[in-house]
């Protein structure tokens, strides 16, 4: 009886997992396929590829995409951290519920709330001050951090309450101010929670479709709106190619990202 | 700098950055929301009267939130998504649990590796998720290529742009958000009572259902909301495997705003879903806390 349950569960677990991978693998191979008609196999044929990196705006929605990536996770890390370093060393403090709320609502809540809400704030921004005009990668740029703020905050957080805070409290005990302390031994310690969370930042960035719609200008195009528009109109064996280096970048940073978590266990 | 100005410093930038980027948008959703769509830059009338540049009033009003009460598409577009959202969650669950389960109970250090695999796939795009499975349900698809090949079907079958594959997608994506918090508390439950079920003379299945089941129930309840809260507005879906039929206020709101240009119109569709959305989310919160509070 207990062995024939033991089954049924390692069964589903196994037809669970490859309901996530089939799809995937499908892409992958259908992307090496000769032939145009993307599903029948008529030979094996990198030529997808070739033309893939000869369509200009392809390249240029993907030199967006990065540029973006890299400019709203290095924000999310700085507003992050000092947001999970609230949550875990403050304690109490005055509208402490509101604010974690406000922080982590944008988990939830979805993309076409935050796209509108937040192209109606720089519309404002640009009408009473004059700033951000026209929208383009900056606005882009502020409303990706500002929902992938709270993944680095989640994630600071929980290795700083993880954390014991001895060696902290030695360091101001004797005599450390309190931000020479963050940057000689809190920082050190919560690195892989920061590198994790800049990680997070960035793949969330890469893959965002819809708020980058919403907030972008007409000379702002990334790579999701690109590949968005392509897949409306149909299948086609050059998106198939652009996935699978999608897949395959994204395993690669995630394999890195372990092998640095171990590393880093390692050593303590 | 005292201690207490010096916190007060640290605690102004989260501060800056939620009423920048969360309080602010909402308000100006609500207030635009109340104003009328025209001709202009940016689309929607003044929220103010104003003679000589001296604001005099607010010119306010309710016109967009009673053509979304009037107009049927609207109503119908909001309970078809709530559907949509909870079958596709129940699926999820269906699903999800026994992988949880799985996991929780395979051995301590196979564990890490079944969870990393659980959770690979959310990290790889969203849209090429969506993508992949456009590919295998199409017309002239894998399934259909393969059904035809074995001679089971003439005519390619319709399985792409239905309801059923609006819910495949939802859970496809969504799985994780499922898997991990039910995990984590299945991870959590002693062995020793289900032992203690089992030398009372219960079955595993009752025993499941009597002891296991019912520990659970916070986790199944997040796992549910984590799913259901971003269903319930999603665009990309429905848009990409959903069919002409398939309304959802995601789609609707999308195409209010990017095909009509009617934003204050877009504004009231956004500000209707968050009401929606404020008991689940309310739920969330405190499932959140209470969680929290016990670690």
């Amino acid at each position: 009886m207990n062995r024939h349950r033991i089954s049924f569960t390692t069964a589903a677990l196994g037809a669970g997992l490859a309901f996530l991978y089939a799809p995937l693998l499908v892409v992958m191979v259908n992307s090496f396929n000769a032939s145009r008609l993307v599903t029948v196999w008529t030979g094996f044929s990198p030529r997808w590829y070739g033309e893939l990196f000869a369509d200009r705006q392809i390249l240029d929605a993907a030199l967006n995409s990065l540029i973006v990536a890299v400019c709203s996770a290095s924000l999310a890390v700085v507003v992050g951290t000092t947001a999970g370093y609230v949550f875990a060393r403050f304690g109490y403090f005055r509208g402490r519920a509101a604010l974690s709320g406000a922080l982590a609502a944008p988990l939830v809540l979805p993309d076409v709330i935050a796209g509108l809400s937040l192209l109606l704030m720089f519309v404002a921004l640009e009408q009473t001050f004059t700033w951000l005009p026209g929208r383009g990668l900056l606005t882009i740029v502020l409303a990706h951090a500002s929902f992938t703020t709270a993944y680095v905050a989640i994630i600071v957080q929980a290795r700083l309450a993880g954390m014991d805070r001895e060696a902290e409290e030695s360091a101001a005990d004797l005599g450390a101010k309190p931000f020479a302390v963050f940057r000689a031994i809190t920082l050190p310690m919560i690195r892989p929670a920061v590198a994790a969370g800049w990680l997070l930042a960035f793949v969330l960035s890469l893959d965002d479709l819809v708020i980058a719609s919403f907030v972008s200008g007409p000379q702002s195009t990334t790579l999701p709106m690109v590949v968005f528009s392509s897949v409306r109109l149909g299948v086609s064996p050059k998106i198939n190619a652009l996935a699978t280096i999608l897949i395959v970048v994204t395993l690669a940073l995630l394999s890195v990202a372990a092998w640095m978590g171990r590393a880093t266990l390692k050593q303590k | 700098m005292s201690a207490k100005l010096r916190r007060r410093a640290v605690l102004a930038l989260p501060w800056l950055w939620t009423v920048l980027f969360f309080f602010l948008p909402l308000a100006l959703v609500v207030k635009i929301s109340l104003a009328t769509s025209q001709l202009s830059v940016p689309p929607y009338s003044d929220f103010f009267a104003r003679t000589n540049g001296a604001v005099t009033g607010i010119r306010a009003n309710l016109d967009n939130y009673g053509l979304l009460f009037s107009d049927a598409l609207y109503v119908k577009a909001y309970l078809s998504s709530v559907k949509i959202a909870a079958i596709s969650t129940v699926l999820a669950l269906l699903l999800g649990y026994p992988m949880a389960y799985g996991i929780a109970h395979a051995a301590p250090t196979r564990r890490p590796l079944l969870l990393v695999l659980v959770t690979l796939p959310f990290w790889t795009s969203f849209l090429v998720r969506i993508y992949a499975w456009m590919g295998i349900l199409r017309p002239g698809g894998t399934i259909n290529t393969a059904l035809q090949a074995l001679g089971l079907i003439d005519e390619p079958l319709r399985l792409l742009n239905t309801p059923g594959a609006v819910y495949l997608g939802i859970v496809y994506a969504y799985l994780p958000f499922m898997v991990l918090p039910l995990y984590a508390r299945l991870e959590k439950q002693d062995p020793a009572l289900l032992e203690a079920a089992a030398d009372l003379g219960a079955r595993p299945w009752q025993a499941f259902l009597r002891v296991t089941l019912p520990l659970s129930l916070p986790g199944v309840l997040a796992g549910c909301l984590l799913v259901f809260i971003p269903a319930v507005g999603e665009f990309v879906i429905p848009e990409l495997m959903g069919g002409p039929d398939t309304l959802m206020i995601g789609r609707v709101l999308w195409n209010e705003f990017f095909t009509n240009h009617d934003w204050p119109l877009s504004a009231a569709v956004t500000v209707l879903l968050l009401i929606v959305l404020v008991v689940p989310v309310a739920l969330f919160q405190t499932v959140q806390a209470r969680a929290e509070k016990r670690l």
